[in-house]
């Protein structure tokens, strides 16, 4: 049986038939196209399908689409600015080069876009406990972890 | 005028894409496109007697079922052998579909396509194999014994067995050398089994109209792909084209092809007249792709009072898994990179190469390196031990000077051509690496030791690579190369060598990888090599299309050739900036043109009397257009060096160990980018520790892989990967025009050796194996101090 | 690495969800955390599926003199942030990622019964209780389990086929106990090798060991320790005293423990680490015990 859903994927009502075993990282990726959110191992440890649901960091990977009919969701085709302008965690990512691949960087993105969200000026501490469900087979994380400082930086400025 | 490239932390011209979710990998292709899924062995070693596909034919969605007989004679056969070499007398590979026996759990038996991923595998559960269990060889020891075979025909499971030896100036082997020395040491050293284990798996999409075959492949060699997938399916290469779309890691597991899925999916596609894909899932990967590092070696050592060694016997045993596709390339690595920056004296060196019913092992970033320096290493730490000496003193004994280079190790390197290093500076490295750390001034206590690893790297290996760039009439130059990308920054590292060759903005170059539409003739990415053999044929190419630019700029300015220069993507003569054409202009002119489309393109066209009415539009020996090809191939590889150290904490009660500090000195020639060469190193050093500390493949004695999952296969998060410091030494290759030597594999070489030699001085306890849980700790305790 | 297919059921309220739960075979899907990897790898595949996520009424983290009573839909990260329980709190903080606690319940963790997991030895040191409910006919019945009956192996609770468990109750702490959660882990984040979770009141001191057996380990050390064994001086008499049984005690803990090898750790140094960590939870828990009595 599909279930019809509506999800709210970047301020964007978006409609999917979808049985109800699809997992919200598939159905983001094949049913919505947006292909950003990605999957890297389909049993919640990698992290790179990490999307943000009504604010909050979650695997898409261990949530069915059906479950969450009617959210907010946001993915890494959302964190920029509406004109473009990639947001301060982009820009700090780029800048610190805190990718290679760019395979699990989606889902830092979104991790780190709602750490800091909830902690504007996080210590090493806790910016490595924030990130610390995040794999990246590349960077060595200490890019990443200069990244969430910078961009935390990049927010103050622009606040 | 044009800012200096080279050598400038340029940023990432891939990162807009990749940070706004815009990134192209495989599955993110192919909307559209069927799904495909197998059925694997769930038994490590078992005869196929039946398989029923009845159970699995309601499945709404199945389009199709395949097993090996399904298959045409040339893709039905055994995948082939990538790289023979006369010592590997029993080379085996598998078929792409088990034909009647499977050697390892997770052989692909059944191929099912399905209208989604969903219902492919909802079909591959109700498909019946009925298997009659055969006796698996579970290890290396196992193997060695040869009572159970792997392979019938292939007595003892013996693959390979290979002997190299160097002699003393006076020409005495190693073992002659070794009994005449004051001193002798003797031990074994053991190393686990990992895997490179990419974010993104592999994955295959194949596109078939009727006549061409479109293949995407995830992986580090498109060009190879092409020519084995045309090989394999009977078609002409100019009716193949292979793309390597953005790739979410490789580190040495996709330079293997053509994987079973790589025929299977294109084939499947030309069969069913539909879009083909597969995407690998993470427990796909872990038993269906490869595997590395396993190695048991013996080792002998002869040496001085000084610590000098005179001998070295080393007797390596490696599994190389089932099946051997890529032949002995990593036994081959560990036993000629095992003398690093030092002389042996006389060095003899033994491989056997055993079949196990395990997945296959092929390379893994290092390749065999991170053995080798293991057991040197652990060699110059017992020395030091031995004879009271401080370790970094000991190795100092024996280091090559650099008055010494080009230095000849006498033996064959993994490219066939002698082993000759090219340039370097042990000493010096050694003196910035105690320096980092604080080698003289730390303070030892229980529980916190230092430790320290060296090594040198082979980078940069041939044949070859090439480049082509071409300058377009909008003043844009387009870079091309054929091998493929996997988050090296190539499309930054490489646009730096354009720009700076061309003397033009690097906003207007773009560069693509991977692709053989629009480079067919290529290696692929492995041995850190892209940026030496790839980077020196697209400065190459650049070379050319400069002096053509030049060429026809000097026409239209009537000027010499000689007294030109380019700047910001303008020709001027030197000393005469109002004698200028930009290079759009050039590339207009180079062009001669019949039809125009805009106002630029007019000016090449045939009345616009541009050209002078004595000569043929296109000169003799010319070609139309501002572009040039050329490649890069190098006479022998460079060799890259490195030493890392590290201050590692055991906590006296847990056993839990802690690295603290870790710094790394290296040197891969000149540096093109060096934020890209220390994001290389920190994601190398991470692998490291994971290697040293976290990541082990267990298979249990009925050759069942027991922790096929991220859950269990530890890889280390940001919580277990300390700050990495780094410092730079930039001698030069003397091989190429760029003088760079590579450093993709760098970073991940020596961190095995360096946390053992820390937790050794730590603990005072002998650490001869890796990886090392603090429950192999706590074991380790008890037996040394019960 | 795709789901089987199953029926997916919403119920609204507690009462539609046992009744569906009493109709069809099925399993509840309540943060699926757990769950839905092992469907992913196919080695769950119930037919039918309740989903409890949008039924009203299982949230709510309600705290009162005797206790912190925590729905069923209360997610880690709530009951983290809520701070409503220290010894919560602190064991929560040990449980996977931020990421994962977003979603993943208290509840759901109870009745999945790791026996590496965290929150069953905070259930039971504490001595709390789960509320199960289930359809009885013709209307919501709902019984009491307490912690000691509650894990019954590995990965089996009392949570019978049927059933929802509605909720968990944790006992509060007196104002002198002092609390502490010890592990190792291989990883942050990791299920724990090995872990110790302490409770030390002005009475005695009670600890539940996980990692170490098929169950929660508690152990009742009585007054072999208590506030006096977490004071700072080591050279005091009274301190020795103190040290001599903490070690006792940890000698008891790893006597009452049976742990298993695995590919991570042996058995020895799983019994090993059950003691280290004990000494240290109760010399910390007494610590803070001890402050407290002292503020
Ligand atoms: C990467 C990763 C790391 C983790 N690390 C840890 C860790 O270190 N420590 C730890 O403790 N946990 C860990 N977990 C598990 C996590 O805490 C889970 O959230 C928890 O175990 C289960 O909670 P859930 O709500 O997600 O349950 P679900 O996955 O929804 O369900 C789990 C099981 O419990 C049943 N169930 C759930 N709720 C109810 C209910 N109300 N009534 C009846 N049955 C119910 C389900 O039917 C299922 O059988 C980890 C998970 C992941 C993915
Ligand atoms: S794909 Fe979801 S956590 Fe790995
Ligand atoms: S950038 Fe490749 S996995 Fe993180």
């Amino acid at each position: 049986m599909e279930h019809e859903i509506t999800l709210i994927v970047n301020g964007t009502a978006r409609r999917a038939r979808v049985p109800a075993r699809r997992l919200l990282s598939d159905c983001l990726r094949h049913d919505l196209g947006l292909t950003g959110t990605h999957v890297g191992c389909e049993h919640g440890v990698c992290g790179c399908c990490t999307v943000l649901l009504d604010g909050r960091p979650v695997r898409s990977c261990l949530t069915f689409a059906v479950t969450v009919d009617g959210a907010e969701l946001t993915t890494v085709e959302g964190l920029a600015g509406r004109d473009g302008r990639l947001s301060a965690v982009q820009r700090a990512f780029a800048e610190c080069h805190g990718l290679q691949c760019g395979f699990c960087t989606p889902g830092f993105l979104c991790t780190v876009t709602a750490l800091l969200a909830e902690n504007p000026a996080p210590t090493d501490d806790e910016v490595i406990d924030g990130i610390s469900g995040n794999l990246c087979r590349c960077t060595g994380y200490q890019n990443i972890v200069k990244a969430v400082h910078r961009a935390a930086e990049l927010l103050a400025e622009e606040a | 005028m044009t800012t200096r490239l080279f050598g400038e932390r340029v940023p990432r011209r891939e990162d807009p894409r990749l940070l706004t979710g815009q990134g192209r990998y495989l599955d993110d292709l192919g909307r559209e496109a069927l799904a495909a899924a197998f059925v694997r062995a769930p038994h490590a070693h078992a005869r196929i007697r039946d398989i029923d596909v009845a159970g699995a034919l309601d499945v709404a969605g199945l389009v199709a079922v395949y097993t090996w007989e399904d298959l045409p004679e040339r893709a039905g056969r055994a995948l082939p052998l990538l790289i023979p070499h006369p010592a590997l007398t029993h080379g085996r590979t598998a078929y792409p579909l088990a034909r009647d026996v499977v050697r390892h759990v997770g052989e692909p038996v059944v191929m099912v396509v399905a209208t989604d991923r969903y219902a492919a595998e909802d079909a591959c559960a109700l498909i019946q194999v009925d298997y009659e269990p055969l006796k698996p060889v579970a290890g290396l020891e196992e193997a060695v014994q040869g009572v159970r075979l792997v392979h019938e025909d292939v007595p003892g499971n013996v693959g390979a067995h290979l002997v190299q030896e160097v002699m003393t100036a006076d020409g005495r082997g190693a073992r002659e050398a070794i009994e005449t020395s004051p001193h002798t040491l003797a031990f074994r050293l053991d190393i686990e089994r990992s895997a490179s284990m990419p974010l993104e798996g592999r994955g295959v999409y194949a596109r078939w109209d009727g006549r061409d075959l479109r293949v995407y492949s995830s992986t580090q060699t498109s060009t190879s792909v092409r020519m084995a997938v045309a090989a394999a399916l009977g078609l002409p290469l100019p009716q193949v084209e292979v793309i390597a779309p953005d790739v979410g890691g490789g580190f040495g597991v996709k330079i293997v092809h053509p994987w079973p899925e790589e025929v299977l999916v294109p084939w499947a596609a030309m069969t069913l007249g539909r879009e083909v894909k597969w995407s690998e899932d993470r427990r796909e990967h872990f038993v269906s792709s490869a595997h590395e590092r396993g190695q048991v070696q013996y080792v002998r050592v002869g040496f001085d009072d000084d610590g000098r060694v005179l001998g070295l016997d080393v007797t390596i045993l490696h599994d190389h898994g089932a099946y051997t596709p890529y032949g002995i390339i990593v036994p081959i690595v560990t036993s000629t990179q095992l003398p690093g920056p030092y002389k042996p004296g006389s060095y003899r060196v033994e491989f056997t190469s055993v079949y196990t019913n395990t997945v296959q092992v092929t390379p893994y970033r290092g390749a065999g390196r991170p053995q080798a320096v293991f057991c040197m290493e652990r060699t110059m730490d017992k020395i030091a031990r031995y004879l009271g000496k401080d370790r970094t003193e000991v190795r100092a004994a024996n280091f090559i000077r650099p008055e010494e280079f080009p230095y000849d190790q006498g033996m064959t390197f993994q490219d066939g051509r002698p082993l000759i290093y090219d340039s370097g500076n042990y000493p010096e490295m050694l003196r910035m690496i105690k320096e980092l750390i604080g080698w003289d001034s730390f303070e030892r206590r229980p529980g916190r030791g230092i430790g320290i690893g060296c090594y040198v790297e082979g980078t940069g290996v041939g044949p070859y690579e090439g480049g082509h760039v071409q300058i377009t009439s909008d003043g844009r130059v387009h870079v091309s190369t054929g091998l493929t990308s996997q988050g090296q920054g190539h499309e930054t590292a490489f646009a730096q060598i354009a720009a700076t060759e061309l003397g033009v903005p690097i906003e207007r170059v773009s560069v693509v990888t991977g692709d053989t539409r629009r480079f067919g003739y290529a290696v692929g990415t492995f041995a850190s090599r892209a940026a030496v053999v790839s980077g020196n044929a697209i400065a190459l190419a650049c070379r050319k299309v400069r002096r053509k630019a030049l060429r026809i700029a000097a026409d239209a300015l009537e000027a010499n050739p000689d007294d030109l220069d380019i700047a910001d993507g303008i020709v001027h003569v030197a000393g005469a900036p109002s004698a200028a054409i930009p290079l759009s202009t050039v590339a207009v002119l180079a062009n001669p043109l019949r039809y125009a489309f805009d106002d630029e393109t007019a000016r090449a066209t045939q009345f616009a009397g541009a050209a002078s009415p004595d000569r043929p539009p296109v000169a003799e020996g010319e070609e139309p257009g501002l572009e040039g090809r050329d490649y890069y191939s190098p006479i022998r590889s460079t060799f890259a060096a490195g030493m890392h150290a590290a201050v590692v904490e055991t906590d006296p009660d847990t056993a839990e160990i802690k690295v603290v500090r870790y710094a790394v000195v290296h040197d891969c020639g000149r540096l093109i980018n060096p934020m890209i060469v220390e994001g290389q190193i920190h994601g190398g050093v991470a692998q490291g520790i994971g290697g040293a500390l976290y990541e082990r493949i267990v298979y249990d004695q009925h050759g069942q892989l027991v922790n096929a999952s991220f859950m269990d296969f530890l890889m280390p998060y940001a919580t277990e990967i300390p700050h990495i410091e780094t410092g730079h030494l930039e001698t030069p290759s003397p091989l190429n025009p760029l003088g760079i030597k590579g450093a993709g594999e760098a970073g991940v070489i020596p961190v095995s050796a360096v946390i053992a030699s820390a937790i050794e001085d730590a603990e005072g306890i002998e650490i001869d194996r890796m990886p090392l849980s603090p429950s192999d700790l706590f074991d380790l305790r008890t037996t040394h101090r019960p | 690495m795709k789901p089987p297919p199953f029926t997916y059921h919403a119920p609204r309220d507690l009462a539609a969800a046992v009744r569906t739960l009493a109709e069809v075979d099925g399993k509840v899907l309540a943060g699926g955390q757990s769950l839905i990897p092992m469907l992913n790898m196919r080695l769950a595949a119930p037919a039918h599926l309740v989903d409890i996520n949008r039924a009203e009424g299982l949230g709510g983290i309600e705290a009162d003199p005797a206790g912190v009573r925590v729905g069923a839909l209360a997610r880690h990260s709530e009951v983290e942030r809520s701070g409503a329980h220290p010894l919560l709190t602190r064991a929560l903080r040990l449980v996977a990622h931020p990421v994962i606690r977003n979603r993943g319940t208290v509840v759901g963790s109870l009745v999945h019964a790791d026996p590496a997991a965290e929150l069953p030895a905070v259930l039971a040191v504490l001595g709390g209780a789960v509320r199960v409910a289930r359809w009885d006919g013709g209307a919501v019945a709902v019984r009491e389990v307490p912690a000691a009956e509650f894990f019954v192996g590995p990965m089996e609770s009392a949570v019978a086929p049927g059933e929802l468990a509605v909720s968990a109750f944790f006992p509060a702490l007196g104002a002198h106990d002092g609390v502490a959660f010890e592990e190792v882990a291989r990883r942050h984040g990791d299920y724990a090798l090995a872990g110790v979770c302490a409770v030390v009141t002005p009475r005695g001191a009670k600890v539940a060991c996980v990692g170490v057996g098929p169950v929660p380990v508690v152990v009742d050390l009585g007054d072999l320790v208590n506030l006096d064994s977490g004071a700072p001086d080591p050279r005091a008499a009274a301190d020795l005293r103190a040290a001599a049984d903490l070690r006792a005690a940890a000698e008891a803990v790893r006597e009452a423990t049976e742990p298993e090898a695995d590919i991570h750790a042996s058995a020895a140094y799983r019994r090993h680490l059950v003691g280290v960590l004990a000494e240290r939870a109760l010399r910390e828990a007494a610590r803070e015990g001890a402050a407290a009595r002292g503020a």
